[in-house]
């Protein structure tokens, strides 16, 4: 960690400060979280309510504090699984035969080339959104992204002399993989598992912005910015915090992978 | 009078992993006179291309020239604002670099490239430029000076742009040309011609030229004064006569005592019954890539009806240029790449073409060493790792007994014990070739296949791999497949040597018999390419004779596959039929349709 | 040679579209729900619903159903809207060509811009220049449609009331006009793309920066703009190109959000429209036609790959 300094500190900050708000966040809320509690609507910020009240008049501060852990949560876990599975397919995938190999590349360029938001839509729309189907909806929506890496990074190092030597040692598939290959694969899995991480973020606060994501009574960040879009003329702080919320986090991760691997893949190859 | 170039107190440093300046060019002085060839040696991390790009006032990302003085004529180098940088580079002081197949833009047409310097710096008319270039194409010894430039540079072979590269250089008439180890990534003979080139333009046109080389014996042909580098700094430097004759400094010596060839094996096992079979026996081996056709021979091939012995204990080796199919020779028999004809008997019994199929037994007694040590060994792994593996796979042996077995064979490999915990990233070329020989001998083969093990290192390292592969042959009843382009290090290490020119055994035979000639064409044109250590060399030999070339409606699979390059071949007959195979009067056998007494 | 190797890709997009479909038609028909019952209501009775479902062919296996609606997509009619009752390429008909608009008028902002910002900063790697719009572009990327396009409004409509919030285009609108309605939805794609397309735009240079040709043009005295200009970016275009379209079919996506906020008459809000109303035929087509816009951009870019690659264009 100490090669992270300046924009990549501010990231480190962030990501950790995140972190321990979605583990403690609730703990930390001052009021509760579907409570009435402000005299007035879309209040401004300070005095009782340190960011001021939303649509019903509860608490911004305390309903963030808990949305947080929705939008850190599910995503860490829908990014888990995509990069994890991803990661699994690509390796065996890899060391396969080759037609097992062409056909699970040519399905993952097939769904590739369903956009993320568009896949996900699709799935919303067939099956609904309860939290669990929100979580496998992100996965499977970005885990064809983590296979194409995977693979490509799999595939290379499968090239190398020392697999070779591996296998004119006679070593079986599952030790290559598993010893040789997948060790020298984690550093760039886990910037490219940041990456997912983000897109997840992005994907489920959209699906939340546009009301198809998390569900009332339960709220996310996303849905935060959704329900209070009214307050949106009056520049209310309850549109404007879960907003800034979400872009912190992400802007945070960026920032963190970005001075981690610098020089490496960049955040930009969406996929 | 001042010298034409003079270099003073020039430094060059980094900056280090906390932003300290570390110097890896340190107040290294030297000088040369118009018209004179100056070289620069030393090994990788000498400083010597850092050198070079300073006479340009250029240095690489993150390195800066941060004290010294460079006189070019009456031009203070390092003084030159920016602005007149732009003037000065290419045109006063030109670069030819060492790979010039990444130097060339690939998108571009190769005259546009050879004349960009007269373009940029407006010294002639786009014609006149022209024509200029195509005259220096033909002084090169170019083929087809008249059209080459029209080509694009994957559209021609790595020695033409090579010398396409010194015309690019010479094209502005500068004042002083740098070339960068420039026939380093050719082949032997392609490098002689190459050379032959350099030296007749240089001299013709009287240009002050800084040649930089690790190559001692190519720098005696071509430089009158050396200055030797190591770790950035001045070692020794003097006349080329006079630095190759009496060297002064320690390093100097070590580096002329590596580039000599010597022998390292001294007496020649003989197999101890002439009943035993073969250890390994290659007969009738063809391998090749691309679509099998109905008699099982793939569209390309590479190796074609390779044939050849190793019996225990000894040692083989395998020599040709890039290209000719040495390597695929040695995946074959370790089953990487399976043959597609041909049988490969380990003992007498008959290993299966594809690894899988073979049993672990099999395996263990058949190991392969990779040339490139970067990639041989996996970086995540520890030393102990990876040396411990084999005893663990195929003798299963517990935790205690491979700790102490792997300390022994770091021993013999001359590695200090306490490397063991090291993660193989950190360790240096030479260490890691160790530690992949070491790997080998854990599964106590019979026979270990090396693969240009010595190629990518510094002379001096790779002489002493070469020791240990000796001491291990003398020691160890292993054998050996030594693959090689390089012939003297072949000589120095084996019994037995054969000659691969393009998938073909073109000569097969003892060691003793290759140093004295004559043999196949190929063999003899790729003995009298290496350069020797003195000056004069390249003069004595002679300059080959430029060919006609071939018929290609020809089927090259029928006639003598050397025929275009073969200095002595009988037209009518070379380039109409298949060449026999011939023993010669010392016993070896050579793929040629020359009887032994006109060659 | 080159032919041949287009053809190739031409063949495998096709392909995978082809995949696509599948993958789209097996999620929407694994529905839990009946959509018969679903379009008739908890009151119908039985015999209506079994007849509508004979009318729809829900009764059929599922491959027969797939075929026919591939057929149907295939020949342009891929189907009657469940909701509107209407054809499916009738609805889809009035909205593409505003999404094009859209979408076209973002790129015709973004590309240039970020082409721009991407080889500067190559030709001014780790300058200070650089570093910033690193930093820049990094968080632009990560920053939320709905965040941009609701600071865009706060800003823009309710402070300075210069532009109006809600998109709408009437025919006879001058450009004024028209430049205004779109001003901020296009500003708000363009915030993203622009900052994806440049930093793969700068990846692309740089790697060709690094190159020992590019040291060779620096010996020979060229200045650092004909070095981009001139020696990198011929060899450039490849990935940029590829660059270009990964980021233009981010819009794709991007779309979905800020037609919805800003209430914009295009196909992403249809989609939305169709996932909330469960309207199965309209959400499929819309699917199709966002992945063949994708596999469109990407195939194009390839086929600029191969025609720009001098080993295959001098042979």
């Amino acid at each position: 960690m100490n090669r992270v300094r300046g924009a990549g500190l501010v990231g480190l900050v962030l990501v950790i400060a995140w972190g321990l708000i979605a583990l403690f966040g609730p703990m930390l809320a001052p009021y509760e979280v579907g409570a009435i509690v402000a005299p007035d609507v879309f209040e401004r910020m300070g005095g009782a309510h340190l960011l001021g009240s939303d649509y019903l008049g509860r608490d911004v501060l305390s309903r963030l504090l808990n949305g947080a852990r929705f939008t850190v949560g599910l995503s860490f876990g829908a990014a888990l699984l995509a990069s994890s599975s991803g990661a699994a397919l690509a390796l065996f995938s890899a060391i396969s035969v080759r037609w097992v190999d062409e056909t699970v590349s040519r399905l993952m360029d097939a769904l590739i080339s369903i956009p993320g938001k568009i896949l996900a839509l699709v799935i919303v729309a067939a099956f609904g959104s309860s939290m669990v189907l929100l979580l496998l909806i992100a996965a499977v929506s970005y885990m064809p992204g983590a296979f194409r890496i995977a693979r490509s990074l799999a595939v290379n190092l499968n090239q190398m002399e020392y697999v070779q030597v591996a296998r004119v040692r006679g070593e079986g598939r599952v030790h290559i993989a598993i010893f040789e290959i997948l060790p020298n694969m984690i550093h760039p899995l886990l910037a490219d598992f940041g990456l997912r991480f983000v897109f997840v973020v992005l994907l489920l606060s959209g699906l939340s912005f546009l009301g198809l994501g998390v569900q009332p009574p339960d709220a996310d960040l996303g849905s935060l910015v959704r329900e209070n879009i009214s307050g949106l003329a009056e520049v209310a702080p309850a549109i404007i915090a879960p907003a800034l919320a979400i872009a912190t986090l992400t802007i945070g991760v960026n920032l963190l992978i970005d001075s981690l691997a610098s020089g490496g893949r960049s955040v930009t190859d969406e996929a | 009078m001042s010298a034409h170039l003079q270099v003073s107190g020039l430094e060059v440093t980094v900056s280090g992993e906390h932003g300290e300046r570390i110097r890896i060019v340190d107040d290294v002085n030297f000088e040369a006179n118009k018209g004179e060839v100056l070289a620069l040696i030393g090994e990788s991390g000498s400083g010597k291309t850092t050198i070079a790009l300073a006479l340009m006032a250029y240095a690489r990302r993150g390195c800066t020239i941060s004290a010294g003085q460079i006189r070019i004529g009456d031009t203070s180098v390092l003084e030159l604002s920016r602005e007149q940088l732009f003037g000065f580079r290419g045109n006063r002081v030109s670069y030819v670099s060492q790979s010039a197949a990444a130097a060339f833009n690939p998108s571009k047409s190769i005259m546009d490239q050879v004349i960009e310097t007269a373009m940029l710096h407006k010294l002639s008319s786009k014609s006149a430029a022209r024509s200029k270039a195509i005259e220096l194409f033909s002084s090169l010894a170019l083929p087809n000076p008249e059209t080459i430039g029209n080509h694009y540079p994957h559209q021609v072979s790595g020695g033409q742009l090579q010398r396409l590269m010194a015309a690019m250089a010479l094209i502005s008439d500068p004042d002083v040309v740098i070339l960068d180890e420039p026939t380093t990534a050719l082949d032997v003979t392609t490098q002689i011609e190459v050379l032959r080139a350099f030296k007749k333009v240089v001299r013709n046109r009287g240009t002050t030229a800084i040649y930089v080389s690790h190559d001692l014996s190519v720098v005696a042909q071509m430089a009158d004064k050396i200055v030797v580098l190591k770790n950035g700094t001045v070692r020794e430097a003097g006349e080329t006569m006079q630095v190759l004759d009496a060297p002064s400094d320690e390093y100097t010596q070590a580096l002329m005592a590596a580039a000599k060839p010597s022998l390292r094996v001294e007496s020649l096992k003989k197999p101890d019954s002439e009943t035993e079979a073969a250890l390994l026996e290659l007969r009738d081996v063809s391998a090749g890539f691309g679509r099998v056709d109905a008699d099982g021979m793939p569209k390309f091939t590479i190796l074609h009806d390779v044939n050849l012995t190793v019996e225990r204990g000894t040692t083989l080796g395998i020599i040709g240029e890039s290209g000719c199919g040495k390597s695929t020779l040695a995946r074959t028999i370790a089953g990487l790449h399976p043959a597609a004809a041909g049988s490969i008997c380990l003992d007498g019994v008959p290993l299966a073409t594809h690894l899988s199929k073979r049993t672990r037994d099999q395996l263990r007694r058949v190991q392969i060493v990779f040339q490139n040590a970067d990639t041989a060994l996996n970086p995540a792994h520890t030393v102990e790792q990876v040396v411990g593996r084999p005893l663990v796979f195929y003798k299963g042996i517990s935790a205690d007994e491979t700790h102490k077995r792997v300390a022994e064979l770091l021993a013999q490999v001359k590695l200090p014990v306490d490397i063991a915990t090291r993660r193989c990233a950190e360790l240096s070329g030479g260490q890691k070739q160790r530690i992949n020989l070491a790997r080998a001998l854990a599964a106590e083969p019979d026979i270990i296949l090396c693969d240009e093990v010595t190629s990518a290192l510094d002379t001096v390292v790779g002489a002493a791999i070469l020791d240990l592969i000796a001491e291990l042959r003398r020691e160890l009843d292993v054998a050996f497949i030594f693959i090689s382009h390089d012939i003297s290090a072949v000589r120095s290490v084996c019994d037995d040597i054969l000659v691969l020119y393009s998938g073909r055994t073109v000569e097969f035979g003892k060691r003793e018999n290759f140093a004295a000639g004559p043999g196949h064409p190929y063999t003899d044109l790729l003995v009298s390419s290496v350069p020797e250590l003195r000056q004069g060399w390249l003069e004595e030999t002679s300059a080959r004779t430029i060919l006609r070339p071939v018929d290609n409606a020809v089927d090259v699979d029928e006639i003598c596959a050397f025929v275009d390059r073969c200095p002595v071949r009988l037209d009518g007959i070379c380039d109409t039929k298949r060449p026999p195979r011939l023993i010669h009067a010392n016993g070896n056998e050579v793929l040629c349709h020359l009887p032994q007494a006109e060659s | 040679m080159i032919l041949l190797l287009v053809a190739k890709r031409i063949l495998i997009a096709f392909f995978t579209l082809l995949l696509v479909s599948l993958v789209v038609f097996s999620i929407t028909s694994l529905l839990p729900g009946d959509a018969a019952q679903e379009l008739l209501g908890q009151s119908a009775t039985p015999e209506i619903v079994a007849e509508l479902r004979e009318q729809l062919g829900l009764n059929q296996p599922g491959h027969i159903r797939y075929l026919v609606w591939l057929k149907g997509l295939l020949s342009g009619d891929p189907g009657i809207s469940m909701v509107s009752d209407m054809p499916v390429r009738d609805i889809i008909g009035q909205r593409l060509p505003k999404s094009l608009m859209l979408a076209g008028l973002t790129a015709a902002v973004s590309v240039p811009l970020a082409l721009l910002i991407g080889i500067l900063s190559a030709m001014y790697r780790d300058s200070r220049l650089d570093r910033s719009l690193n930093i820049v572009t990094l968080s632009m990327i990560a920053v939320p449609e709905f965040l941009v396009a609701t600071i865009a409004v706060i800003v823009f409509a309710v402070q300075l009331r210069w532009l109006p919030s809600i998109t709408i285009v009437s025919p006879d609108a001058t450009f004024g006009e028209l430049a205004r309605a779109f001003a901020m939805p296009v500003m708000t794609l363009c915030f993203v793309v622009v900052a994806q397309m440049a930093r793969m735009t700068r990846a692309a240079v740089i790697n060709q920066l690094d190159s020992p040709y590019v040291e060779m043009a620096i010996l020979k005295g060229a200045r650092p703009t004909r070095i981009a200009l001139r020696h990198a970016f011929p060899n450039a275009i490849g990935p940029v190109v590829n660059a270009i379209a990964l980021s233009l079919s981010y819009l794709l996506g991007g779309a979905i959000i800020v037609e919805t906020i800003f209430n914009y008459p295009g196909i992403a809000s249809l989609m939305v429209n169709a996932v909330t109303s469960r309207d199965m035929p309209l959400l499929q087509a819309c699917a199709m036609i966002f992945s063949g816009a994708y596999l469109m951009m990407v195939l194009v870019a390839d086929i600029v790959a191969i025609v720009s690659n001098p080993k295959l264009r001098h042979r």
